[in-house]
């Protein structure tokens, strides 16, 4: 890792849900640091600067969202920046709060990422049909549904196996209070009882919208107070989407990332030296994809893992314990929930979806079209 | 405690308290009831209207408690009796219903919210209801109260009736110390409207306008790079890989191969049906897919590695503004073997 240690020292969720109706946006935000800063057990006045993340304004239609929400998050006569990757925005904003740290330049930051789908609609904001367009695209899931047939095809891989991941992340979602999606006695066969959208991609499938926030407190080490999860690798990429020869099974731009924040944390088989992975899966074929990508399998192997068991709770390198982005999607907070229940693992603090003993854990987002990145390893030991 | 209602006060928003009259269907048998006609006589019915109706109306002595409330309600207060273990009802009582003991003397002001505990939805109102338009009878626990109130409320759909919501009386103007001086109570305001609007004048910029000027000629035009040698599909002035102008034009037949497509099973205002096929589409020498709906052949019938043309509208419907991609309909099969991946 480069730069001086930092720690994630608080953890802060809100309940994810269809509908937030009973907070404001301000209210919700500060509900998620309220709690990141209990769990440090600090107040606003010992934070040095703040980094808000969020996807398209256009979700809420709140322009510049930041600025109203300075404020609200305790930053007056603090620095406050605003981050934007599109779906990976959670986990780019904790990446440059970090950085905050890692850099020297602060002690103590307050990372919060949110989304508050219910105020408009995800599908319609991501669906403006420009004109002069040359290509029709048809919002995320058609978008996505032909690069998962792909790896289909090219993996031959049988036809269940998103039925697999879909049954296995909502499970996970039971043990956590937070996961918005809960649906108990979920089985492959009310899976594939649900209707194709995006044929191969099936409703139960696919992720929910939520409204929720999630927020990190950040420490150097100097400053570091309560149970530190130690951040042992930082790295974002991307790829430009037009690019020739793109591979959109496998972004390059993910593998480089991969490799950056493996190198930085020592991890040469991320299969066996890392405890647990929140890996942004928002469509159930995507887990295989990304043990691919993330190079937990070798190219054409990663549904093989799913299928044996191996990313389940009780698996050797379970994969998204928390029930991940199928169970909760508030989009912009989505990449940082992945990223702070890493944290809550090693610090082992995650409740009833703990893994028993996780001392490395990664943290994933990916966003765009597959082209934006952003990783982080946390640990329990520090480095 | 929603189950502590006194049942006469809970029944009814007129009854209990001071009878409204006329919301009682059938006070004795005396007016709705026929019977006694002889069956099967069909040619003179007997029946006849027989109303009645005390003139001016009973009355109805409200005693101190009742009597406390409705002057309260006149003042736009609502106020509960507090019963000897604490307890406060609303609307309130002369008596414990649960002990049969006095009440004290002792008045609370409650709410003027409250929460809804259950309801039952009108969807036609009649003539005697409250509000002449869709409203919900709801048993209302106002703030301070341990009994639930029974009234309307106003909450315009269903759907946003549920247990918990969060309601406040609408106040007549003219109050004369009757449970209608409520008119019905209201959800409390949860939520705004607030419409954003971004207006914007686009142009296609050279490169696409260059491209769409092609294609209102019946032409894809492409582009090669110079530096990397890939052609991409539509034209554009640098190469996203090497970042070098490109000058080399290159005019791409209509026909390529699906590379992979989605089937798509929500609809779409620019797909003619549900389900419908959007695929990336290889162009013939390009290295850059297109992504297009795929026509003129069943969803489950598109493969990858199929063979697809362009089907181009007629002539005389192409659209009079010429940049657009709407003279190609979709693409379809060509019938050739499919192509190797
Ligand atoms: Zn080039």
């Amino acid at each position: 890792m480069s730069g001086n240690r930092c720690a994630v020292i608080g953890v802060g969720q809100t309940e994810y849900r269809t509908k937030r109706r009973d907070v404001s946006i301000a209210g919700l935000v500060r509900e998620a640091a309220a709690r990141a800063l209990a769990d440090a057990e600090l107040t606003w006045r010992d934070i040095d600067a703040v980094v808000l993340g969020k996807a398209p304004d256009l979700f809420e239609g709140v322009m510049m969202p930041e600025a109203y929400l300075a404020d609200a998050l305790g930053a007056a006569g603090k620095p406050i920046m605003r981050v934007h990757t599109a779906g990976s925005v959670g986990g780019s904003t904790a990446l440059v709060g970090a950085s905050l740290i890692q850099g020297g330049v602060h002690d103590r930051v307050l990372v919060v990422a949110f989304e508050k789908q219910s105020e408009s609609n995800a599908t319609w904001a991501l669906s403006t049909h420009p004109p002069f367009n040359a290509s029709l695209v048809v919002g995320a899931g058609g978008y996505f549904a032909p690069h998962i047939r792909e790896y289909m095809r090219r993996s031959g891989a049988p036809g269940h196996i998103g039925t697999l991941v879909a049954v296995k992340d909502r499970r996970n979602a039971l043990k956590n209070p937070y996961a918005h999606l809960r649906i108990p006695g979920i089985d492959r066969a009310m899976v594939e009882s649900t209707p194709m959208l995006w044929e191969p991609i099936r409703y139960l499938e696919t992720c929910p919208s939520s409204d929720g926030a999630c927020a990190l407190v950040l420490a150097s080490e100097k400053a570091v107070t309560g149970t530190p999860a130690w951040v042992l690798g930082t790295a974002m990429r991307s790829e430009p989407i037009f690019r020739a020869g793109r591979d959109t099974v496998d972004p390059r731009a993910g593998r480089d990332c991969a490799a950056d924040v493996y190198r930085q944390a020592g991890i040469t088989d991320p299969r066996r030296e890392i405890d647990v992975a929140e890996v942004y899966v928002p469509f159930s074929w995507y887990e295989p994809m990304w043990l691919e990508n993330l190079g937990f399998a070798a190219e054409g192997e990663g549904w093989k893992l799913t299928e044996s068991g191996a990313t389940a709770l009780d698996g050797d390198i379970p994969w998204n314990a928390s029930g991940g982005v199928l169970s909760s999607n508030p989009i912009g907070a989505s990449g940082l929930i992945r990223f702070a229940e890493a944290a809550l693992q090693v610090r082992g603090m995650a409740g009833e979806h703990q893994v028993d003993g996780a001392r490395r854990a990664l943290g994933h987002a990916y966003g765009g079209g597959a082209q934006f990145f952003a990783m982080w390893m946390v640990g329990r030991d520090r480095p | 405690m929603p189950s502590e209602a006194p049942p006469g006060a809970a029944a009814s928003p007129g009854g209990a308290v001071a009878d409204p009259g006329g919301t009682v269907a059938d006070p004795g048998g005396t007016v709705a009831d026929p019977g006694g006609v002889p069956a099967g006589d069909p040619v003179v019915d007997p029946v006849v209207d027989h109303v009645l109706e005390f003139p001016g109306g009973y009355t109805r002595t409200t005693g101190p408690v009742i009597g406390r409330f409705l002057t309260e309600l006149r003042d736009a207060r609502i106020v509960g009796v507090r019963t000897a273990d604490g307890r406060v009802l609303v609307p309130p009582l002369e008596y414990d219903p649960a002990t049969g003991e006095d009440v004290t003397g002792e008045f609370a002001e409650v709410g003027p919210a409250g929460t809804v505990q259950s309801w039952a939805w009108v969807g036609a109102p009649r003539p005697e209801h409250p509000l002449a338009r869709p409203f919900a009878w709801a048993l209302i626990r106002l703030d301070g109260a341990d009994t639930a109130l029974v009234h309307a409320v106003d909450a315009g759909d269903a759907r946003a009736m549920r247990p918990g919501l969060r309601v406040r009386p609408r106040w007549r103007a003219e109050r004369t110390g009757h449970i209608t001086d409520i008119e019905s109570f209201v959800p409390e305001v949860t939520k705004i409207v607030s419409p954003v609007r971004a207006e914007y004048r686009l142009r296609p910029g050279r490169a696409l306008t260059r491209f769409l000027e092609g294609v209102a000629r019946g032409v894809l035009l492409g582009c090669r790079c110079g530096s990397c040698g890939k052609v991409y599909m539509p034209y554009r002035l640098s190469c996203p890989e090497c970042g070098v102008a490109i000058t080399e034009e290159r005019e791409l037949p209509d026909t390529g191969t699906v590379t992979t497509f989605a089937i798509n099973n929500l609809p779409d205002p620019r797909a003619p049906e549900v389900p419908f096929v959007s695929a990336y589409i290889l162009l013939d020498g390009a290295d850059v897919p297109l992504i297009a709906l795929v026509g003129d052949v069943p969803a489950h019938e598109v493969r990858q590695g199929m063979r697809v043309r362009a089907v181009w509208a007629p002539r005389q419907e192409w659209a009079p503004s010429p940049l657009s991609m709407s003279n190609i309909k979709w693409f379809a099969p060509t019938g050739e073997p499919d192509a190797e991946l």
